[in-house]
């Protein structure tokens, strides 16, 4: 047992923007909009750092996908406590298209590399909301999962794993390694603090390709267009019932 | 200069009954309606509203003042928006009402006399953040978690933290604290500069456009003016605050003692000896039951003191070792700690929300807060007093509060619909302030003037200050438009 976890963490719009649709329809206006690390990928580290702080693990390894600036999204993992970061260089178009089947392939490819027992991925990214990338990892090393983590914990040489599952919480014991999602209530993330952050601008990232990885970007999907939702319609008031069934008539509702 | 001219014209004896007039607006159809067209041509249709629901939010806060709304309510979207919505009132003599989130404790968005409030919650972009000089920009819709959150990457906070999730300019404007103050300081030492527009819709820069130095000896303080004017000199529409590390560990703990004497002594020693403490907050008996009830905790039901210490892990054991040692002496129990984020925000959650906590206690009543503060070293004394004051005449007070500064709340809870009950706490609270004005303290150390504190405004300061006051409001609104009736 290497002792070493991976966690993925990804740069997203900032949770309190509000989205904007590009006038062309292919997608949200980004430049200049504020980015920050998703939000369930702050819990995934702050999990990651919490079993290294009770000696559980022995290294907490950041990942990101992406261009230049996901490197300020790997500082902030490595301010949180990660020991140090990995940035697989994706940029231009190959990153607009970037999606959880390629980055699954690259933490697939990095955790044989890396020798890792553990992965740690946010459940979901608040962008593209896909819940995919855990799962998809987890299929193509042959690893087992523990997906909507809400509480992790180490019994003997296996993972116990609470879930939060629509009927409730679901526990289950799975080998190591393993990959394990984070939900919302697995953890309350630290906030970087500046001493730390000064800290982590010391600790290493080291930039790979993910041809360096045997891993091919290209996307199998086609984005035709993106619109936002449609605007709410104002409300009418009607003065007798006999005018509400009429107007629910009309509308074909009844 | 036309403000100057027309300040002369007015002396200070008269400002506060210049504008008195019943309201009129509803009655003069023609009048409101050009009025109305001229704001919809400013801000657009959806920046204004007659709606009674829309003007009835906009006309209470959370206070136990009754709701008076405005006439209109606007919506702004910059601060040119602002400005020409302010020469529009200005020209029609109509009140104007800044309103942030309404979150204030002292019915200070009443709209005593009507006329038009100036909702800011459109202008909400955190603007020039400058991390290596701890200082950011931020508009009225701006509110401190709202800041805090957006600084979550930097590894800098703003610390002023009020009860609720307020405005920043708001907080600017009523000047206030939080739990933080004992170490961080109030807004008062921590706004560098404001954007205001004033009465007559000059838009005015306190410390000169785009200047953030963190120490300046140019000139009358006009930043300070304006902090704390509760919307009396002008309309905040941009605040450039002073920013601070987060440090590097944060540890809460829990004391119980055996008296209210016993926990404010241990309170004064920890200041006198130099402790740094970041946060030491006192809450009563009565208090703890009410947040054990309302949160679901079991903190042992005697007075305690909740404490943050801040700083690195080296001199927070020498922190934590003084404090100890003083609350030992004291007859203090052993410390109940929280150390990681999620125990700690349990703790300050059911601090902050001990007004919601006191309200449970008897449903359906109103709670009213009192806000003394006096020097340190009187603070045994006062919460002595005051506490055998409420038992004595059966009134509902849990009390919580900052005692590192030598404040603290009385959240008392009472039936407005019960005479007797309403006479008794309106005594208890005038016996209280004369009690903190005669230890050399202030009626409200956080929350305002407001509209229910101006009698003890006067009491506090004095006539001739109240007139320095006065000719100071004569000069920046001369037409006392700007939230007519409070204050002074």
């Amino acid at each position: 047992m290497s002792g070493r976890v991976l966690v993925g963490v990804k740069r997203v719009i900032d949770y309190a923007v509000k989205i904007r649709v590009k006038p062309d329809r292919t997608g949200v206006v980004t430049d200049g909009v504020k980015h920050s690390m998703n939000p369930f990928c702050e819990i995934a580290v702050e999990e990651a750092v919490k079993l290294k702080e009770k000696k559980l693990v022995k290294e907490v390894v950041a990942v990101s996908c992406g261009p230049q600036q996901v490197q300020e999204t790997i500082r902030t993992a490595l301010a949180m406590g990660a020991d140090r970061g990995i940035h697989v260089e994706v940029s231009g178009k190959d990153y607009e298209t970037l999606g959880p089947l390629q980055v699954s392939k690259i933490f697939a490819a990095l955790a044989k590399k890396e020798q890792a027992d553990l992965i740690i991925l946010g459940k979901q990214a608040i962008d593209d909301d896909c819940n995919q990338t855990g799962q998809m990892t987890a299929a193509l090393l042959d690893w087992p999962q523990g997906t909507f983590a809400s509480e992790v914990s180490f019994e003997a040489d296996k993972l116990k794993v609470v879930r939060e599952i629509d009927g409730g919480l679901e526990t289950i014991k799975i080998n190591l390694p393993a990959v394990v999602t984070a939900d919302l209530r697995l953890n309350t993330p630290r906030y970087a603090t500046l001493p730390n952050i000064m800290k982590a601008k010391k600790k290493k990232i080291a930039n790979v390709k993910p041809a360096d990885l045997g891993v091919d970007v290209c996307s199998r999907l086609e984005v035709l267009k993106v619109d936002e939702p449609p605007q709410r319609q104002a409300g009418v008031k009607v003065e007798t019932v006999e005018d509400l069934v009429g107007k629910l008539k009309e509308a074909g509702r009844v | 200069m036309t403000l100057f001219m027309q300040a002369l014209r007015f002396s200070s004896s008269r400002l506060p009954f210049i504008c008195r007039r019943s309201r009129t607006y509803s009655t003069e159809a023609g009048a409101i309606e050009r009025v109305i067209s001229a704001f919809r041509s400013v801000s657009g249709d959806e920046g204004v509203s007659v709606g009674s629901a829309v003007r009835e939010q906009h006309g209470r806060d959370e206070s136990a003042h009754r709701c008076r709304p405005p006439d209109v309510v606007v919506f702004p979207r910059s601060v040119e928006e602002v400005s020409a919505l302010a020469k529009i009132c200005h020209h029609h003599q109509l009140p104007i009402i800044p309103f942030g989130t309404g979150t204030g404790l002292e019915g200070g968005v009443g709209a005593l006399q009507g006329g038009v409030c100036f909702s800011l919650r459109k202008m909400d972009q955190v603007l020039d953040l400058h991390q290596e000089d701890f200082d950011v920009t931020v508009e009225p819709g701006v509110t401190h978690r709202g800041l805090n959150s957006y600084l979550r990457d930097t590894g800098l906070w703003f610390p002023v933290d009020p009860g609720a999730d307020a405005s920043l300019c708001g907080m600017a404007a009523t000047s206030a604290s939080g739990t933080n103050a004992v170490r961080y300081g109030t807004m008062r030492g921590n706004v560098l500069n404001l954007e205001v527009v004033l009465a007559d819709g000059t838009v005015l820069h306190t410390a000169g456009k785009g200047r953030r130095p963190r120490k300046t000896s140019a000139g009358y303080n006009l930043t300070s003016l304006f902090v704390g004017s509760e919307g009396t000199l002008g309309i905040i529409t941009k605040a450039t605050l002073r920013l601070f590390g987060i440090p590097e560990s944060m540890v809460s703990a829990v004391c119980s003692f055996p008296s209210v004497q016993s926990a404010v002594d241990s309170t004064v020693q920890i200041l006198q000896a130099g402790v740094p403490i970041a946060r030491i907050e006192f809450l009563d008996d009565v208090m703890i039951n009410a947040c054990n009830h309302f949160n679901k905790l079991s903190y042992a039901v005697t007075p305690t003191l909740f404490l943050e210490f801040h700083g690195s892990s080296k001199n927070m054991e020498e922190q934590v070792s003084i404090t100890e040692e003083i609350t030992r002496d004291n007859g203090g129990s052993e410390f109940a700690w929280a150390e990681d984020e999620e125990t700690r925000g349990r703790l300050w959650k059911a601090r902050h929300d001990a007004g919601y906590a006191a309200l449970a206690l008897r449903p359906g009543c109103k709670a009213y807060s009192t806000d003394v503060c006096v020097p340190i070293s009187r603070l045994p004394q006062i919460i002595v007093e005051t506490k055998e004051d409420l038992i004595r005449n059966n009134i509902t007070g849990p009390i919580a509060g900052h005692v590192g500064d030598g404040n603290f709340h009385c959240l008392i809870v009472l039936d407005p619909n019960d005479p007797d009950e309403v006479a008794r706490v309106h005594s208890f609270t005038e016996r209280l302030v004369r009690r903190a004005l005669a230890m050399d303290g202030t009626c409200t150390g956080e929350h305002g003037i407001g509209l229910g504190k101006r009698a003890l405004l006067r009491e506090e300061v004095g006539p001739l200050a109240i007139s320095v006051m006065q000719g100071i409001k004569a000069t920046l609104d001369p037409k006392n438009l700007m939230n007519p009736g409070k204050v002074l």
